[in-house]
């Protein structure tokens, strides 16, 4: 074997097994696990049914996981009014309240008149679920057939009435 | 597990805990790595000696492949969060330390002074039980917590393992020390194996005792003082190790016994007063011991004097050895890039070459850049050992991860110290490089109980339970 073959064998290993060190390393810098700071984003955290189902109204409840894991995966960017004099509006959803009511400070002013001042508000909660609440009105507020009680999580495409004026989130 | 930030207006970052991944392709990667550096180094040797590839290249880097994926799918199956070096590490370690033996088997001068040139097969045996009782920890050990209902027992097993060389007729004095058993023409190191039982008494002892040990205390002149009670078993493990020094006549294994204790006492109590005083009693038990043993004191002189040792030998007074100097000159005439495998002399070192000597060999042939990664590799299993203490939930785990951990760091620090002339020679192996049953076995079992730890550590929190409450809240709303 020649002297040339050698050295560059024994070099070579030398070679190889720092490479082996460095890989291993690496691997340990990529190891970290622990705690990390996200920024919030559509997706949603497996711990996220629990937190919604103690909101939710028992007919929400019923319905299996898989309407709410729908939502979670496909969460709403926008709320469309798609019945009553506003029909074709949309508002962007950011991560701040939405308040409807015919006071001309709400975001969305319903020209209405079976609507109250101060009508309803959609805001997300903790987690990041759109919530609707109720903010005491004449008439009411619906999401479905329901008359809401209780700030209630609003699932997607489920039209939510007030009044003459009927709005849902969509992706 | 996850908390969110409230800020008044936004939401817009949440902490949560990041899963830690399984990452058992990680390790099946390096894996394949870690086979492959051995079968090259193989391929050299074969080279460098015989000008040809050896014929048992591909039964050698199948058997070695083999063990090492059976261990993977243990693991994937049985440990799936487990650490994904600790496998790969030991894998290259035990494959390199083969690859030597069996270097050091095609040596002319060491076939001729003893039996040698059946030592590769059988390391490559003592790695497939090695493995063998890793799978078994992997399969046998749900939980290692287990191990904490045995603290008293495992004390007593240690004490039996590490007093059997001294039963007549069973032990066997090889070399000045008598620290192995004969058992069916097996010699057996227990020892070995009485480090990892040691270590789970202490883990088991400590959890229990470490308030007491770290707050009764005095202070006097800026260290604290631990009650006579709270002392005493201290007092007793160290004069436990000094009784190992005198009768078995091994200093390493004593060392290795009382520092890892040491190092156990101070990660418990986080005082450093257990640390000065067992540096204290230990350099008190070692000046001791040397002065009074004669195989200590004739090992101390060789230590500070290895060239006058090697004089007397070479003149033929008995009871001196030539090995310390020869393994310095190693080390010289391997520089910093070494020999090249297979092209160096390490085989006039004569017996033990392939044991306690192993070292040498690496440091004449891949030299210091190939010594220094070999080190760094220990110091990388040492490190995701303590990672896993550190990760660890439970106290006795920590202690038990960071205690094993602690005396296989102690042991690379003996062996590579006493080799390369920092401390006196002692007889211990090198884990996993060096030719030796127990030593790879029992190795083999203290990864297996860190992987097992560390898959503990690892895994992901079980999601909480439903809260009862909110369900509760659900039928109390008025409608």
């Amino acid at each position: 074997m020649s002297e040339l073959t050698l050295t560059v064998m024994r070099l070579g290993f030398l070679a190889v097994l720092w490479l082996f060190v460095i890989v291993a390393v690496q691997v340990i810098r990529s190891d970290l696990f622990g705690t990390r700071v996200t920024q919030r984003s559509a997706r949603r955290d497996a711990a996220r049914p629990q937190q919604d189902r103690r909101q939710a109204p028992p007919q929400q409840r019923q319905q299996p996981a898989a309407g709410g894991g729908r939502a979670r995966r496909n969460a709403p960017t926008k709320l469309v009014v798609t019945e009553g004099t506003l029909t074709g509006t949309t508002v962007a959803l950011q991560s701040q309240t939405i308040t409807l009511g015919r006071a001309h400070d709400s975001t969305i002013v319903l020209d209405d008149d079976y609507a109250s001042s101060r009508h309803a508000r959609i805001y997300p909660d903790r987690d990041g679920q759109w919530i609707v609440e109720d903010l005491g009105s004449t008439n009411g507020t619906y999401l479905d057939r329901t008359r809401l009680t209780t700030p209630t999580p609003i699932p997607l495409g489920a039209p939510i009435r007030i009044g003459k004026t009927v709005i849902e989130l969509r992706k | 597990m996850s908390s969110t930030t409230n800020t008044p207006t936004h939401h817009t970052s949440t902490i949560g805990s990041i899963g830690a991944p399984s990452r058992r392709n990680t390790e099946l990667a390096l894996l394949v790595f870690a086979v492959v550096i051995p079968v090259f180094a193989y391929a050299n040797v074969g080279l460098a000696l015989n000008e040809q590839v050896p014929s048992g290249l591909l039964s050698y880097g199948l058997g070695l492949g083999l063990l090492a994926g059976v261990a993977h799918l243990v693991v994937r199956k049985f440990a799936p969060y487990a650490d994904p070096l600790l496998l790969p590490l030991a894998t290259l370690l035990n494959g390199l330390g083969l690859v030597a033996i069996w270097r050091l088997d095609q040596s002319k001068l060491l076939q001729r002074i003893h039996q040698a040139g059946t030592a590769a097969p059988r390391q490559l045996l003592y790695t497939a039980l090695g493995i063998a009782l890793f799978i078994v920890v992997l399969i046998f050990l749900k939980d290692h917590r287990v191990l904490q209902r045995y603290t008293y027992i495992s004390m007593v097993g240690a004490l039996f393992l590490l007093l059997l060389p001294l039963v007549p007729g069973l032990g066997q004095n090889i070399y000045g020390a008598k620290i192995w058993i004969s058992v069916a023409g097996f010699s057996i190191q227990p020892g070995e194996f009485a480090k990892i039982v040691l270590a789970i008494f202490f883990a088991g002892y400590l959890m229990v005792k470490r308030d007491a040990l770290a707050l009764a205390s005095r202070r006097v002149l800026g260290v604290y003082l631990p009650r006579g009670r709270d002392l005493g078993p201290i007092i007793v493990v160290w004069a436990i190790s000094i009784l190992i020094l005198v009768f078995e006549t091994d200093l390493g294994t004593s060392l290795l016994f009382f520092g890892m204790f040491v190092i156990m006492l101070y990660v418990a109590t986080e005082r450093t007063s257990w640390i000065f005083f067992g540096l204290l009693m230990s350099s008190v038990g070692a000046v001791g011991v040397a002065s009074i043993e004669p195989h200590v004191k004739m090992r101390v002189q060789a230590w500070l004097d290895p060239m006058h040792e090697y004089a007397l030998s070479q003149q033929g007074v008995p009871g001196h050895s030539e090995q310390a100097m020869q393994a310095l000159w190693a080390f010289g005439s391997g520089g910093t890039l070494g020999t090249g495998w297979g092209q160096g002399h390490s085989e006039l070192i004569k017996f033990a070459a392939n044991s306690d000597f192993i070292l040498a060999t690496f440091g004449e042939e891949l030299g210091l850049a190939g010594l220094m990664a070999l080190l760094l590799i220990y110091g990388l299993i040492v490190e995701r050992g303590v990672r896993t203490a550190l990760a660890a939930r439970d106290p006795f785990g920590k202690l038990l991860a960071i205690g094993l951990s602690g005396a296989f760091a102690l042991q690379v620090f003996v062996v590579a110290g006493g080799v390369m002339g920092l401390i006196p020679l002692t007889g211990m192996t090198m884990p996993f490089l060096a030719y030796g049953g127990s030593s790879v076995i029992a190795n083999w079992a203290l990864i297996g109980i860190l992987l097992r730890i560390s898959d503990t550590a690892r895994r992901p929190a079980p999601a909480p339970a439903t809260n009862p409450d909110a369900e509760m809240t659900q039928v109390v709303r008025p409608s």
